[in-house]
């Protein structure tokens, strides 16, 4: 069984599987209170699956890009309890998972998740559909949704948008020949994908010790960035 | 919830609330079978100060191998572990959550109680975990970075504070008169040693709030600090130094002596980092002494921010009030008297 976290975002997500199909899936809609809500909804979803500790495998957690401090709370969940059961962590990027929500056979998805502070974090897929994972077609960036769009535009072709990105910024998307999926469901991840994708990862052997895990920030701490920006200007 | 807590139980407890991610294993409240520290001061210093979104980073980096570390130095299985405990607040919120999320996890997994505890009271319990002889009413003089406030403690769990910085904490006029003087960070170690070598009466720097209640100021003798280097550039940095900490350790000094005079100490107990500083602990020991306290100076290591005082004060917790819910969060403005539900 695979215990699957999802932090990273405005919700909180905690889903178990395996490759057989999910077994349990909560969701709160928790803005910064991922820390109060995440143990008790482990504790929760793995009593109501009759999941024990001993039957779980792996621990699965979104590793960004998003919400700093949300995803922290979910990796040193996952590394603290993979770390206590013996257990490989699957750390997932939160741009895979979104992808999953438009897991459509032979379609090019572009899915952006709000980054605040006027950016959005972004990546394309090739959807290969059910049973297999998504196929990076450009590797996870932090831009201006204008940088989005104007790529989407170069590229010329149909496309599928998911993701809170295209939501907050829906008027630079609104022209065919991209269409977006719309509701609260499609605009995150889910904990149901990250297992999901866990699943495919594991039987590529693509699993990491406890204390390996990298987070996937895409943007360095506004300090470093002004303490740069001054030695460079020295 | 009653639960049996004595003197062999085990608690593993874990500290992330500004700059050190640390975990230390205590068995029985006071018996220290293991306390790691892995200190971010070098990543730190270049911006001259702690910065929250690299300290929280820094955390996430930490805390497994320091929890390892910790489990491994006690020579224990993690099933002799009776309750896991973590700092809740006060401090930077994305810091606390780090650690408060690990031990949490941790509770979940061995299925152990949970207990989020509060750093500054954790903080008066690394006097009485030095020194286990001390007996209540204590005055505890707590300095840091962060905090300056001197504390009643009537005995566990019953704390009143007499007096508090009304501007700076102690550790902060520290840091900003060590960066005017272009010494570098963390400013209170560097003053503490130049200051050895110079004259503690070459400038006789304001007392200020001297006669005045129990509270404290050191934002004004920061500034006279400053103002004092501007008119006499040519005044060595030694004896500035050296008369700045002679002011800073003067006013502690006898605010404590009077505020434990007031309630009929039995003794005064440092703690917090800039307790670590040794002009303020020869001077706190020779006036405490003179006025017929038992002054208790914690070790070095125990003055800083460490996770032996959390499970310390966890052992307490845990006996008076049971364990917490797995839904504690992180409480970054904390106040002493409260306890992290």
């Amino acid at each position: 069984m695979i215990l699957g976290i999802e932090t990273a975002v405005e919700h909180v997500g905690v889903a178990i599987g395996d490759h057989r199909g999910i077994r349990a899936h909560t969701m709160v809609a928790s803005d910064r209170r991922h820390a109060e809500s995440l143990t008790p909804m482990i504790r929760f979803a793995m009593q109501q699956a009759g999941v024990e500790m001993t039957d779980l495998s792996a621990i699965a957690v979104d590793v960004g890009p998003g919400l700093f401090t949300g995803m922290r709370v979910g990796m040193a969940t996952a590394q603290s309890m993979a770390w206590a059961l013996e257990l490989p962590v699957v750390p997932i990027c939160s741009l895979d998972a979104l992808a999953m929500n438009a897991d459509i056979s032979d379609v090019t998805v572009a899915a952006a998740l709000d980054a605040r502070r006027g950016e959005v974090y972004w990546a394309l897929y090739r959807m290969r559909g059910v049973g297999m994972e998504p196929q990076r077609l450009t590797e996870p960036v932090v831009t201006s949704p204008e940088d989005l769009a104007i790529h989407l535009a170069d590229r010329a072709e149909d496309m599928m948008c998911v993701g809170s990105g295209f939501d907050r910024h829906t008027e630079l998307f609104e022209s065919s020949p991209w269409s977006q999926l719309v509701g609260r469901d499609a605009m995150f991840p889910s904990a149901s994908a990250v297992v999901t994708l866990a699943g495919y990862k594991i039987l590529a052997d693509d699993t990491v010790a406890p204390d390996e895990v990298q987070p996937m920030y895409l943007r360095a701490p506004d300090a470093e960035i002004n303490w740069k920006t001054r030695e460079g200007s020295k | 919830m009653s639960f049996d807590v004595n003197d062999s139980t085990v608690i593993l407890a874990i500290e992330t609330s500004c700059d050190e991610t640390a975990a230390s294993v205590v068995m029985g409240g006071n018996d220290v079978l293991s306390s790691i520290v892995s200190s971010q001061i070098d990543i730190h210093a270049r911006f001259g100060g702690v910065v929250p979104e690299v300290a929280s980073r820094a955390h996430l980096e930490s805390i497994v191998p320091v929890i390892d570390a910790a489990i491994a130095e006690a020579g224990i299985l993690p099933t002799r572990i009776d309750a896991v405990a973590a700092t809740a607040g006060p401090g930077l919120i994305g810091a606390l959550l780090v650690g408060v999320s690990a031990a949490k996890s941790l509770a979940l997994v061995w299925d152990k109680p949970f207990i989020g505890i509060n750093h500054l009271e954790a903080h008066l319990y690394a006097g009485l975990l030095d020194d286990p002889t001390l007996e209540f009413p204590l005055v505890v003089l707590l300095v840091s970075g962060g905090h300056t406030m001197i504390i009643h403690m009537k005995g566990h769990g019953d704390y009143t504070v007499l007096g508090r910085t009304i501007d700076d904490a102690a550790g902060e006029a520290y840091d900003k008169v060590a960066r005017y003087l272009d010494l570098g960070y963390p400013g209170g170690p560097v003053i503490d040693r130049i200051a050895s070598e110079g004259n503690p009466h070459a400038v006789e720097f304001p007392r200020a709030m001297m006669h005045d209640g129990l509270d404290v100021s050191f934002s004004g003798l920061k500034t006279s600090v400053i103002n004092h280097v501007r008119r006499n550039p040519e005044m060595s940095n030694v004896d500035i130094a050296a008369s700045f900490q002679a002011a800073v350790v003067d006013v502690l000094c006898a605010k404590t002596i009077k505020a434990a005079q007031q309630v009929g100490a039995k003794g005064i107990v440092l703690g917090g980092g800039v307790s670590a500083n040794s002009f303020l602990r020869s001077e706190m020991s020779r006036r405490g002494g003179e006025a017929g306290f038992k002054v208790a100076l914690p070790s070095r290591a125990m003055c800083t921010d460490n996770a032996a005082m959390i499970a310390a004060a966890a052992w307490h917790r845990l006996k008076s009030d049971g364990p917490r819910d797995l839904d504690c969060g992180a409480y970054p403005n904390l106040k002493l008297a409260e306890v992290p539900r």
